[in-house]
């Protein structure tokens, strides 16, 4: 009998509301269609009647995960209109930030793909973890989310050389819990079963559906726009680019958390790049946006964000066009999660960290024929649930 | 960090005296449902980061469930668009009675940065009744875990 489930859209998966539907046949899934929409702000608007300075704080509000990425993709674009030359010291600020946010939303995401598979532990750890992260932000900028720590020409706050230390002594305490975790679920053998082989995008397809970040680095594509088209501080550090070859789930985790070692690597180097340059040197003056148009890119936590911006010499652009990374991975669920089982589907889908962190949401499984609720967000979960604790007393 | 809220222990017994059924429905756990609208995100996380180690909502007997069906409260955070707005009134019509709606957010309160959007159906307030507003953006997890905690001992 073929069912259809509707995940979403308010569903514990996404961040975002969407709506999935996954047509299934038993327990296999067969097709999947999406729909999108129920989050749709009408920012690319709302920045026309902002002014420059303005559209930081909206950019900021796009997605509160990637509360940097876009930010600092809106003044790569802005920047390349004015040609304004960042002071340094703004430069490796700006991506100590951006690699805080990394930090933050990838442990972030394991600790949600620990509750999908059943691992509540690893859930409350990943977010114990975390809180240090957001410690970090609220010393540095203020505040633990929104971090309106940019604007045109450099940042807004400086990191005073008190600060450095204590910003050392978290990112050092991080590190040997970061392998405890990394360790933990890396060696855990229903973690292996219940994510290797699970969802996998060959490389091929990861190019067909233009995928981007840990999505794609995983399926062995070495796409990162940090190194490919360096901005800020990123062309002068030393830093690898994760890559791994399975495309499964267990090589998308994998990467993440190599990711946040490379993270803390640029964070450190980025401070002792600080300490050598004059304090309060943070922002160039910058009068005027001239008529123009800008391209400005970042590396995201979930992949390349792109900006376009059209100046026509006043105070607020004409356009402004975003592309955020979640929207073309969330493409590549026709590929991983295609003939799959229902429980493992949950977990493909979770794996492009399709930006979800909303708990409990609703999302109803219907009978195709007889219209009748079967299955519900909850379900799904405890269906996922249900089969780690299988594979679990099997072994 | 500030997380040393008091339950309502005191002023209990005078409490009690006036306790009427909605009053009375709220005196022992709440769970709560989480309704995101076209949100940032950002007060998801922080919601979600109440029920983790370090501010641990469920001290206070609250839990964070998955259907409305069960819930005491429902936490609106987000603004509220056009298309999003059905589902909110249909979730809202879903909830058991008495029930507590939290408006989470500057944009759950007012719209806040998005409320100029052209998709902008109007804050949650306009939309079903609200009892209790956490502004900021994004509140704290204290700052929510205060509000309700706050709406308790008020009852
Ligand atoms: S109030 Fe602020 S943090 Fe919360 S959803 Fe709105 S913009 Fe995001």
């Amino acid at each position: 009998m073929k069912t259809i489930i509707p995940v979403g859209p308010y569903h514990p998966l996404q961040e975002e509301p969407e709506l999935f539907k996954l047509f299934c046949d038993g327990e296999t899934v067969v097709d999947i269609e999406w729909e999108t929409g129920y989050n749709h702000r009408g920012i690319e608007k709302i920045n026309e009647s902002k002014t420059f300075e303005q559209i930081f704080f909206v950019v900021e509000r796009i997605c509160g995960i990637c509360s940097t990425s876009h930010p600092f993709a809106y003044a790569n674009a802005v920047e390349e209109i004015a040609n304004v030359n960042v002071p340094d010291r703004a430069k490796y600020i700006r991506c100590i930030i951006g690699e805080l946010e990394r930090l933050h939303s990838h442990l972030l995401w394991v600790g949600l793909a620990g509750h999908f598979i059943g691992y509540n532990t690893v859930f409350m750890w990943a977010w114990k973890y975390r809180e240090p992260v957001l410690d970090l932000f609220e010393i540095i900028t203020g505040n633990r989310n929104s971090y309106a720590m940019f604007k045109i020409g450099g940042v807004r706050r400086d990191i005073t050389a008190q600060q450095i230390p204590a910003i050392r002594k978290i990112l050092n305490a991080l590190k040997p819990k970061a392998d405890l975790l990394f360790g933990a679920v890396l060696d855990d053998p229903v973690i292996h079963m219940r994510t290797k082989g699970i969802g996998i995008l060959t490389k091929q397809d990861v190019i067909d559906y233009c995928a981007v970040g840990p999505t794609a680095r995983a399926s062995g594509l070495a796409i990162d726009i940090r190194k490919d088209d360096p901005y800020a501080a990123y062309g002068m550090l030393d830093w690898k680019v994760i890559t791994a070859q399975e495309g499964d789930v267990f090589a998308k985790a994998a990467v993440r958390f190599l990711e946040i070692y490379e993270s803390i690597k640029i964070i450190e180097q980025s401070l002792a790049a600080i300490e050598k340059l004059p304090e309060g040197d943070i922002s160039a003056i910058v009068k005027n946006i001239p008529v123009g148009m800008g391209c400005g890119r970042a590396e995201a936590p979930r992949g390349e964000v792109f900006h376009f911006v059209k100046s026509d010499g006043s105070n607020s652009p004409v356009r402004h066009k975003i592309r955020a990374p979640s929207y073309v991975n969330v493409a590549t669920f026709k590929k991983s999660c295609v003939g799959q089982s229902i429980s493992d589907a949950t977990l493909a889908l979770a794996a492009v960290d399709p930006c979800y962190c909303c708990t409990e949401r609703m999302a109803f499984a219907y009978d195709a024929y007889t219209k009748k609720k079967i299955m519900d967000g909850n379900d799904l979960i405890r269906h996922s649930q249900k089969r780690t604790e299988e594979l679990k007393r099997k072994l | 960090m500030d997380t040393n809220f008091q339950l309502p222990s005191s002023d209990f017994p005078q409490i009690k005296k006036t306790l009427g059924f909605k009053e009375h429905c709220f005196k022992k756990s709440l769970w709560l449902y989480h309704f995101g609208g076209a949100s940032c995100n950002n007060c998801d996380i922080e919601i979600l980061d109440c029920l983790t180690p370090r501010y641990d909502v469920e001290r206070f007997g609250m839990l964070l469930i998955g259907s409305v069906r069960h819930a005491d409260v429902l936490l609106v955070n987000g603004s509220i668009n056009t298309k999003c707005r059905d589902r909110l009134l249909e979730i809202y019509k879903q909830a058991p009675r008495p029930i507590v709606v939290v408006a989470i957010g500057a944009c759950g309160c007012t719209g806040g940065i998005f409320a100029e959007g052209n998709t902008f159906a109007g804050p949650v307030d306009k939309i079903i009744p609200v009892d209790v507003y956490i502004p900021g953006c994004p509140p704290k997890p204290e700052a929510i875990l205060a509000g309700i905690v706050n709406f308790l001992n008020k009852k």
